[in-house]
Formats: C-alpha cells, sequence, structure tokens
C-alpha cells in the first residue's frame, strides 16, 4: 500500500517535468494555435546549450539555466519574427510544417556537432539523495525541486497572463489579432513574444531533464509527445489544467513502469488514448 | 482634418469601392448611409489600415496614411470601433479597456472618463466581456475605441442588433464627443439615427458615392434615391 | 455579357496536358518492361526503383491527405509498419503466398485505419497530426513486444528462399510499378469524380462544404482509410524487398519525413507534385550520399524556404509562371469562335487550385 503511495509520488514528481515540457506547448497552441512540432528538439537543443557552459566554463548546471533561458527567448522571438510569421496565414498547415522542417534541421544539426553519444548533467549528491518519510517513501531532493519550480514557473505565467500589459496583450491577439491590431498591438510581435516565452520555459525543462538522464539529439521526439500528451489529457485553455495533465501522465508512466519495465512510456500514451476516446477535450477543460 | 481621394479597394478579386471621394471638417460628425454591401464598412476599414489592396490618397492632417499598417494609424489618432463590435472574448470589461489605450496615445480619456461617460459598465468591470448585454457590449467598444485618445473616433454600425431604446442612449453620447472636440465619422443602416445627429452625410451604394449633403439639404427622395439606387427618370 | 451565338465545349483537357497523357503512357509502358531492358534490368537498379517507387507512393497517400483532405500526419509510419508485418504473419506464419500477402497487408493496414480512426478523429488540425503519431508509437511498442514476429530487433522473410532471386527481384519489381500505375490512375480518376469535387469543397472550406450537403466525417474516413491502404502497400513492398523488418525500421518517423518533404518541396498537384519531390528528394540523396546527417539538414533547409517563399513547391511555381497543367482537374470553358477552329483556352483562367498549405 504505502509501496504505491511512493510509486505515486515519483510520479507526480515527474509530472512535475513533464509540465516545464507541456506549459510552453500549451503557451503556443493558446496565442497562435499552432502545434509546434519542434518542440521536443527545442528541450533537447536547451540541455546542449547548457553543456558548453557546465563543461568549458565549469559551472553548476543550475546557474546555467539562466543565460540559456535568454538564449531560448531569443532563439523563439527570432524564429517566430523571421521564418514562423511568414507562414502565418489562414490555413494551420504552413506553421506546422515548417515547425516540421526547423524539427529536422535541429535534430540533424545537433547529430552532426555532438554525433549519438548520451550525454547529461552531473548533479551530485543531489540526484541521489532522498527525503525520507517513514520505511517505504523517499522522496528525491532533485525531483522534488523540479516540482517546486515547476509550480513555481506555471504560477508565474498564470500571474503574467492575467495581470501584466504583456500577457493582456497576448490574450487580445489570441481571441482577434485583427482588432488587436487597431488598438495598436502588432501581432507579429506578440507572436514572437509568445514563442521566445515558451521557449524560455523550455530552456528550464531541458536542462532539467538533461540533469535527470541522459540525452542525445534523438530524444527530442519523445518529449514532443510527451508534451503534448499532458496538454491534451489536462485540456485546453488552462495552464493549470496543463499541469494537471502532465502530473497524471507523469503517475501514469510511473505505475506503469513498475507493473513491467518498459510499459511505463506505453503505459502514458494508453492514458492519452482513453482520455481521447471518453473525454477528448480533457480532464480540466476550461471553455473559453 | 480627413481628405480621401480616388479610394479604390479589393477583397481579392472583387472590388469594393470604386474611386471614393470624401472630407471630414476637424470637430464634425460625418454619417455614411447605405444599403448593406454598398463599401461603408470598407471604407472605414481602408482608412483604419485594414484593407492591405486598395489605392488612391487618404490625407488625415495634411499627412497621407494610405499606406500605414493599422497599428500605425491609431499612433496618429484614428480609431476605428469595428462592425459587430469585437471585443475580445477572454478579457473582462475593463481589460477590454484598457487594451483600447495599448496605442500609448495621452489624452483626456482614461478608465475614469469612459466609466464616467458609460456608468453602466462600473459595476461589470471585472465581468467577461462578451457576457453583457448587446448595448453594453457596444458601450464597452465604444469606450475601448475613445481609450486610443483618438482625434478622429470611427463607429461602424453601432446600431447593429440593439433595441430602438439602447440606441438613442448610444446616440446622445455622440454629439457630447464633438463638444469635446473629437471629430466622428458614423456608419449606419439606421437611416434616420445617422440624420439625427450629422453635420454631413455621405451616401455610399455599389462602392461609390451616390448622394453628398447637410441633412438640411437633402430631401427624403433624394436619400432614396441615393440609398436604394431608384433612378430618377 | 451575353453571346449567345458563341459556342463552347467545356473540357479538362489541354494540348499540354493531352501531351502529358500520351507521356504518362509511355513512362508507364517504359516501367512496366524494365527488367527486360539492357543495364536497367539489374537488380540493382531494380532494387532501387522500387525503393523510389515507394516513396513516390508514400507521397502521394500523404498527398491525398493533407493536401486535398487537409489531414496532416505524423503517424502515416503506422501504416506503413501495419503493412510491412502483415506480410511477414501472412508469408511467413500463415503460409500464404508471398506476393499474394502484399495486396492482404495493404487491406490489414486499411482495417487498423478504420478501426483506430474513431479515436484519431476526435482530434482535428495539429492535434490530429501528432496524435496520430502517438498512435503510430503505440503500434510500435505493441508490435516489439510480440515475440513471434521477432521482437524488438524483427525478422527476417525466409520463406523467400524457396522462390529463385531473379524470379523474386522481378515479381517485386513489377508489383510496385503497378501500384504506383494504379495509384496515380487511381487518384487521378478519383479527384476528377464526385469523390474529389467533395474533397475540393472540403479543402476549402469544411463548413461551407457540409452544408452543401458533404458528408465531411465520412469523405475525411474514406480519405484516411485510403491513404492508409497506400501506405500499408508501400510497407508490404518494401519489406518484402529488403526481406527483413523490425519495428524500429518500419515506424520509423523517417517515412512520413520523407513523404512530407517529397509533396512540400514537390508542390501542389495530385501527381505532378510528388514526382517532382521525389526526384529533388533523390537527387539530393545522391549528392550529399557521402555526407550523412547534411541530406537531411539540406532537405530540411529546402522544405522551410520553400514553405516561406514559395508555398504552393516547386510545380506550384512552375504552374503559375507557365501556367501549365499537365494533369488537369480543373474544366476550361473552351470557346470554338471562327477565328481559332479546334478550340483554345479563351476564357479567363479560372480560381487557381491551391494546396491546403498555401498561406
Amino acid at each position: 500500500m504505502l509501496e504505491a503511495a511512493d510509486t505515486i509520488i515519483q510520479g507526480l514528481l515527474l509530472g512535475g517535468l513533464y509540465a516545464l515540457f507541456a506549459i510552453g506547448l500549451s503557451i503556443t497552441y493558446g496565442v497562435m494555435r499552432l502545434v509546434n512540432i519542434a518542440h521536443g528538439d527545442l528541450l533537447v537543443l536547451a540541455a546542449y546549450l547548457a553543456l558548453w557552459p557546465v563543461t568549458s566554463l565549469h559551472m553548476n548546471p543550475f546557474v546555467a539555466i539562466l543565460p540559456v533561458v535568454v538564449l531560448m527567448f531569443c532563439l523563439g522571438y527570432t524564429l517566430q519574427r523571421v521564418i514562423l510569421n511568414r507562414t502565418m496565414g489562414t490555413n494551420f498547415l504552413a506553421p506546422m510544417l515548417a515547425t516540421f522542417g526547423i524539427s529536422i534541421i535541429l535534430r540533424n544539426g545537433l547529430q552532426q556537432i555532438y554525433h549519438s553519444d548520451s550525454r547529461s548533467f552531473d548533479i551530485g549528491a543531489l540526484g541521489v539523495d532522498s527525503i525520507h518519510l517513514g520505511p517505504y517513501i523517499a522522496i528525491g531532493e532533485f525531483p522534488l525541486i523540479v516540482f517546486v519550480v515547476s509550480v513555481i514557473l506555471t504560477l508565474a505565467t498564470s500571474l503574467l497572463f492575467s495581470h501584466t500589459r504583456i500577457g493582456v496583450a497576448l490574450r487580445a491577439t489570441s481571441d482577434d489579432a485583427q482588432t488587436a491590431g487597431l488598438m495598436g498591438i502588432r501581432a507579429n510581435r506578440t507572436y514572437a513574444i509568445a514563442l521566445g516565452l515558451s521557449l524560455a520555459l523550455v530552456a528550464v525543462g531541458g536542462v532539467f531533464a538533461g540533469m535527470r538522464t541522459t540525452f542525445t539529439p534523438e530524444s527530442g521526439p519523445a518529449s514532443l509527445l510527451y508534451a503534448f500528451e499532458a496538454v491534451v489529457i489536462g485540456g485546453m485553455g488552462s495552464l493549470w489544467g496543463t499541469f494537471a495533465g502532465a502530473v497524471i501522465l507523469g503517475m501514469a508512466q510511473g505505475v506503469g513502469a513498475k507493473v513491467g519495465a518498459g510499459f511505463g512510456i506505453l503505459a502514458g500514451h494508453l492514458v492519452f488514448l482513453a482520455v481521447l476516446a471518453f473525454k477528448p477535450t480533457g480532464l480540466f477543460e476550461r471553455s473559453r | 482634418m480627413l481628405q480621401v481621394r480616388n479610394l479604390v479597394a479589393r477583397y481579392g478579386d472583387f472590388q469594393a469601392l470604386f474611386g471614393v471621394d470624401f472630407d471630414l471638417k476637424q470637430g464634425s460628425i460625418v454619417a455614411l448611409i447605405g444599403a448593406n454591401g454598398a463599401g461603408k464598412s470598407t471604407f472605414l476599414k481602408s482608412i483604419a489600415g485594414q484593407m492591405p489592396s486598395k489605392s488612391g490618397e487618404i490625407r488625415f492632417n495634411s499627412e497621407e496614411i494610405s499606406t500605414l499598417p493599422p497599428d500605425r494609424i491609431v499612433r496618429e489618432g484614428i480609431s476605428l470601433v469595428p462592425e459587430g463590435r469585437r471585443l475580445f472574448r477572454s478579457l473582462s470589461v475593463e481589460e477590454n479597456l484598457k487594451v483600447g489605450g495599448f496605442a500609448g496615445r495621452k489624452g483626456r480619456w482614461t478608465l475614469g472618463a469612459v466609466y464616467d461617460l458609460f456608468p453602466q459598465l462600473k459595476d461589470k468591470r471585472h465581468t467577461p466581456a462578451t457576457a453583457l448585454s448587446g448595448g453594453q457590449q457596444q458601450m464597452v467598444a465604444i469606450g475601448r475605441g475613445l481609450m486610443a485618445n483618438p482625434d478622429l473616433l470611427m463607429c461602424d454600425e453601432v446600431s447593429l442588433g440593439l433595441s430602438p431604446v439602447v440606441i438613442k442612449d448610444i446616440y446622445k453620447v455622440f454629439p457630447q464627443l464633438r463638444a469635446e472636440s473629437l471629430s466622428l465619422i458614423v456608419v449606419e443602416q439606421d437611416i434616420d439615427a445617422a440624420l439625427s445627429i450629422a453635420d454631413y452625410v455621405y451616401c455610399f451604394m455599389h462602392g461609390k458615392v451616390t448622394l453628398r449633403g447637410a441633412p438640411e439639404e437633402l430631401t427624403k427622395e433624394q436619400i432614396s434615391a441615393a440609398y436604394f439606387g431608384l433612378e430618377a427618370a | 455579357m451575353m453571346h449567345e451565338n458563341l459556342a463552347y465545349v467545356v473540357s479538362r483537357s489541354t494540348a499540354v496536358s493531352n501531351a502529358a497523357v500520351w507521356l504518362g503512357v509511355a513512362a508507364a509502358v517504359v516501367a512496366v518492361a524494365v527488367p527486360w531492358l539492357p543495364y536497367f534490368g539489374s537488380p540493382a537498379f531494380m532494387r532501387w526503383a522500387t525503393e523510389v517507387m515507394c516513396y513516390l507512393i508514400l507521397a502521394q497517400m500523404w498527398n491525398l491527405m493533407a493536401g486535398y483532405a487537409g489531414l496532416m500526419s505524423v503517424g502515416m509510419q503506422a501504416f506503413v509498419g501495419v503493412g510491412g508485418y502483415s506480410v511477414f504473419i501472412f508469408a511467413q506464419h500463415l503460409g500464404v503466398n508471398p506476393f499474394l500477402s502484399i495486396p492482404i497487408a495493404g487491406v490489414m493496414a486499411a482495417v487498423a485505419a478504420a478501426l483506430t480512426s474513431p479515436l484519431v478523429f476526435r482530434m482535428r488540425g495539429g492535434y490530429f497530426a501528432i496524435g496520430t503519431w502517438v498512435l503510430s508509437e503505440v503500434f510500435r511498442i505493441g508490435f516489439s513486444n510480440v515475440s513471434a514476429l521477432g521482437g524488438g530487433s524483427g525478422q527476417s522473410l525466409t520463406v523467400m528462399t524457396r522462390i529463385d532471386r531473379s524470379t523474386r527481384e522481378i515479381a517485386i519489381y513489377l508489383i510496385a510499378a503497378t501500384t504506383l500505375i494504379l495509384a496515380s490512375v487511381g487518384i487521378n480518376l478519383l479527384l476528377r469524380s464526385r469523390f474529389g469535387l467533395g474533397l475540393t469543397a472540403l479543402r476549402d472550406s469544411e463548413a461551407a462544404a457540409e452544408s452543401q450537403g458533404v458528408d465531411v466525417r465520412l469523405l475525411k474516413l474514406q480519405v484516411y482509410t485510403l491513404s492508409s491502404l497506400g501506405a500499408g502497400l508501400v510497407g508490404a513492398i518494401y519489406y518484402t524487398s529488403v526481406l527483413r523488418i523490425s519495428p524500429f525500421a518500419a515506424f520509423d518517423l523517417n517515412w512520413v519525413v520523407a513523404a512530407t518533404f517529397i509533396v512540400v518541396i514537390g508542390g501542389i498537384g495530385a501527381v505532378e507534385g510528388p514526382i517532382v519531390g521525389a526526384a529533388i528528394f533523390f537527387a539530393l540523396r545522391w549528392l550529399l550520399a557521402d555526407y550523412g546527417t547534411w541530406y537531411w539538414l539540406v532537405m530540411g533547409s529546402v522544405a522551410v524556404i520553400v514553405i516561406m517563399f514559395a508555398p504552393a513547391g516547386v510545380w506550384g511555381y512552375i504552374r503559375g509562371r507557365w501556367d501549365i497543367q499537365l494533369l488537369p482537374l480543373q474544366r476550361r470553358l473552351v470557346l470554338l469562335g471562327p477565328s481559332k477552329p479546334g478550340g483554345a483556352s479563351a476564357a479567363p483562367s479560372p480560381h487557381r487550385r491551391t494546396g491546403a498549405w498555401q498561406g
């Protein structure tokens, strides 16, 4: 019984990491109706970007997150302004196809530079130490940190959207970009900020993922699928819904892994399909 | 203040305006009347910068503005209250009003001033804007347009879908605005409402101006002819 | 404008298109004759040609879904895998004639598509794209857990050793060629039919099409199933040709990546686009053969540039520039005036057909 609780808690904490993956995807879809197929590869890119300061400058991986966040924000802004804004039009295929192309470029570019060796960030004792609650439950320190950061960032993003000027501009543009233009809001810039924001969150998720496990240039697609599943399970229109979806996914994978090695990921897929079958709009959908 | 010469506008292959000339004196209210599809909204959109496919001259305070995008036009001092209101669904009343001010023009129109003009909205400031009644939504839309502190406010069919009582309430506002030295262009299908407040009237049909003049000078027959296209023999 | 005395004919073909049809027929004849031609009849060429034809068929299927029904799927490889594995199941394990197993495999893929469609169609747009990918992953994991089919490392089609090599290679090649010809002709005929008209309406505006009585749901389902049938055939043919299958290869994302890029770069046009795209795809592959991942990098960059600057693709650009349609689907009004006997296209050109991804 308590072992089950331990599994659930592990899954919950994993969900925190997945939430970091998923929030960014939720933002770009919410603001621009864009499903960013390169999302997973951008997560991996963030990890690789942190490699240099960590290995060459001996920076603490946690500290390295900050410059990567700045870099990834700028990358997102630029990508949207230079490439994706050109493809935004009345149909949804072109922007998605463009992100598909970017995904391939990223993956193979990273492959070209870093080859297929697995890398990861050494966080020393933090990765192993746990807080023990009784004989059966051990809460890993690192997963807990990730979870807490995830909650904070989700909260921060939510507040950004509800209480700041840029948040109001993002929401207005997402509702009606044309009319927002009448008020002086430039859609091109707003979309660019949205993607920048998305990638800034991805930066945190990517580096954390690199601390948790190994990564290679091929690690992108799996991360995209988890992020996507979290968003769908959680439901559209709600950041906290996405967070909840991520947590559910984490728990499903955790329980699945306990049932059989290799079954973890499949369990996640099956939960996703089940939500799709019985409540396609998501479990915590908020109607707009 | 506003001078338009030979404005031609298209939606793809479809031509909506065929060489329109238009003048507006500062501090006046000009009404555009005409049937559905006559080109009135297209005309306003062209001035607001929302029609990419157009040619002709648009001068505002002697500056050529026909090539500017909408976000620049509002900074120049022209604000459009669009047809159908188009309030932002995810935003509250107050947030909708605030967005109106994002162009950054300073002036007498602040949140407080808008609430003074439309006291009904004050209690509902945190309600989602689209949950309001039609008349109140129209007030939000006009308030949002005012928040840009324009020199020229353009209102596209504010009476659409509203009851006569509500229309009267809203139309009371226009002379007040003119008194504050705001110039107005008002597009209307309701001829009486339009004539009641206008200093000058333009009538559109099939993308052309068929009649122009001060309301006092125009007879009902002239207007009908211009509106419906019944040619006098 | 009324011209009562003007004689006219409504026709689909133009001089260029008629020439193209004859060219197509000639190409088909040559393709079928290949095994008996000198040099081209070599096993190496036939194997390479089989691969090219597989990619071409898959691209046509992707184009049918995305370009005509507006369904972008990043999960098409699910049915490539089902098709491939079906051949192994039927030929290797159930003793069915391997060549007969191929069409059976196609049907199995179509059945799999139909069965999973209720789930998948609960999503639209971008969600549909990735949702189909998740489904493909589920299939992959599923098949890699079946030890009878070789589990994660796959298995070989040993049953083929009973057939002599030369016969086998020729047979596979001819099956591939026939499938391609049937697919191309079939798609063209389909698009000219009522079905095709419904598809075009659907692509232009789903809501409007529905209000005109087009059963949008059924249409999408039919296109999805048909495309999956094609994808299944591709898997069946390809893995019979290479004689070995594994989950990693059969459900590889690169199948749909290749199909997508071929269509995007090649451009719109039911048959012309994929042909142009495949030509570019394989030319690039040959040019960059020694440079490993550079091949995909260049391919991805070209695709992004095409999407940004020429959304109708290379063929779309050519068609727009010179107003050629090799295999036209639209009807034109041909005026038969006295000054131009035989008719020439005198009416203003109809509204350009655009691919669904054209902004």
